[in-house]
């Protein structure tokens, strides 16, 4: 009893704090037919009206190899690469290993990301996704910045590398 | 002198057997290909020049060129003859062929290789090489003696004139490919069929891949995944223009970890070009 008396009491207050601000995409990695299959290489970014890079959100890549190896191909992603991949010395905070085929969900808060500070305006989110010996595929989704009217979703597809990626804005 | 040559001569086909070797076993993603500058030639002199590379995007010059001194010529009759001497640069190599009978040619590079290791004195030996070099090289009292081959086929088809089907003849060894219908006759949206053997015999129900190149310059794969029938047959409806890579591979698992004993691999790879109706 006195157990879920706290509970009532805490969990207003825990959440409230999760909501302050949240970025969540949800994106799905297909299953492919294909000879030789390889987990893809994915960047998530978002973009501004006149194409240029606005927030890093992040970059999933084979950290398993030796010596820091798979950073090797981060360059097949081609768009992230010429836009901000190529001029990065560091990639802390954004890093992380790559996804298995299915659905899959990132949240980005604002600390880590600064996406709350941005000037009211057009974005995309923009994701692009590189599989070694197979294709690369981009998929934007538009989104306003502040939302109006609270929560705002957006998403978009893609037709091969990507499949649906669903952006979820809470203010 | 005369060893010097020798010994060169083997080095060069051992780095080639390693380079095949790692495709075969789906080790690395680069491919090795061959194609030719047109795969059907109307003219009174018609000649083909032939690229031979091993990339990472099909079909760029972006990884190394692959050696085609091993490559074969067999004419509209079925004749076979060792091609010219390929040139050889950095991304690709080079060679020019004539084409003196009407008729459609085959291009094709065997190769066999060997993965293997033993223990002499308590030490791990590693081998990759040539049959024939594994056989020299395990010294008498090793132990944990281990190998195993992959036999590589790699080709493409020209035609010099008028299409004919003189030179599909299989030999019986390995996995092959024999077109029913004229490889250097394709177009985009008929059907063309084609049967797959293993040392001879029909392969039914193996799993095999179309990939169209250019994937540079379009982003998605666009990976067509077949399946032969029961006679080791399948009709391939013809997907949109382009050159592709037609690749199997012998047995269809992908390998995790090393070889086991004695284990035997198999593909076969071919250059086809779809052209618009």
């Amino acid at each position: 009893m006195k157990l879920s008396h706290s509970l009532v009491l805490t969990l207003p207050v825990l959440s409230g704090w999760a909501t302050a601000a949240d970025l969540s995409v949800k994106f799905e990695i297909p299953q492919l037919n294909v000879a030789e299959y390889h987990r893809p290489y994915v960047a998530m970014w978002i973009e501004r009206a006149d194409q240029s890079v606005a927030a890093n959100l992040a970059v999933l890549y084979d950290l398993k190899k030796k010596d820091n190896a798979g950073a090797k191909w981060l360059k097949d992603m081609r768009t992230w690469w010429r836009k901000a991949g190529r001029d990065m010395t560091a990639m802390d905070g954004i890093s992380g290993a790559t996804r298995a085929a299915g659905e899959q969900t990132m949240s980005f808060g604002p600390a880590k990301t600064g996406f709350d500070k941005l000037p009211a305006g057009d974005y995309k989110l923009v994701v692009e996704a590189a599989r070694e010996s197979g294709g690369r595929e981009l998929v934007k989704v538009p989104f306003t910045w502040p939302a109006k009217g609270g929560k705002e979703t957006a998403s978009a597809a893609g037709k091969e590398e990507l499949g649906n990626v669903a952006l979820t804005i809470t203010p | 002198m005369t060893a010097n040559v020798t010994t060169m001569k083997t080095m060069k086909k051992t780095v080639l057997a390693l380079i095949l070797a790692g495709v075969a076993a789906g080790a690395s993603a680069h491919r090795p290909w061959i194609m030719p500058t047109n795969n059907f030639i109307e003219a009174k002199e018609p000649a083909v020049t032939i690229d031979g590379a091993i990339s990472d995007q099909l079909f760029e010059f972006d990884t190394n060129a692959l050696k085609m001194e091993s490559a074969m010529v067999t004419d509209p009759d079925g004749a076979m003859a060792a091609i010219p001497a390929p040139t050889l640069m950095r991304f690709r190599s080079s060679v020019d062929l004539k084409l003196p009978k009407d008729g459609t040619y085959k291009i094709s590079m065997v190769s066999l290789n060997t993965m293997g290791s033993w223990k002499v004195n308590g030490e791990m030996k590693r081998f990759r090489g040539t049959e024939e070099a594994f056989a020299r090289e395990v010294p008498a009292g090793a132990t944990d003696v281990s190998r195993s081959t992959t036999h590589a086929r790699i080709e493409t088809f020209v035609t010099a004139n008028k299409s004919s089907m003189g030179a599909f003849k299989p030999t019986g060894e390995g996995l092959e490919m024999i077109p029913l219908t004229n490889p250097t006759e394709l177009r985009s949206g008929e059907t063309a069929r084609v049967r797959f053997t293993l040392d001879g015999k029909p392969l039914a129900n193996q799993p095999f891949s179309l990939i169209p190149g250019t994937v540079r310059y379009r982003g998605v794969l666009g990976e067509l995944r077949l399946v032969t029938d029961a006679k080791g047959e399948a009709s391939i409806k013809l997907p949109a223009p382009n050159q592709y890579f037609l690749g199997v591979s012998y047995p269809n698992e992908e390998r995790k970890g090393p070889p086991a004993n004695g284990s035997k691999r198999y593909s076969y790879t071919a250059t086809l070009a779809v052209l618009p109706e």
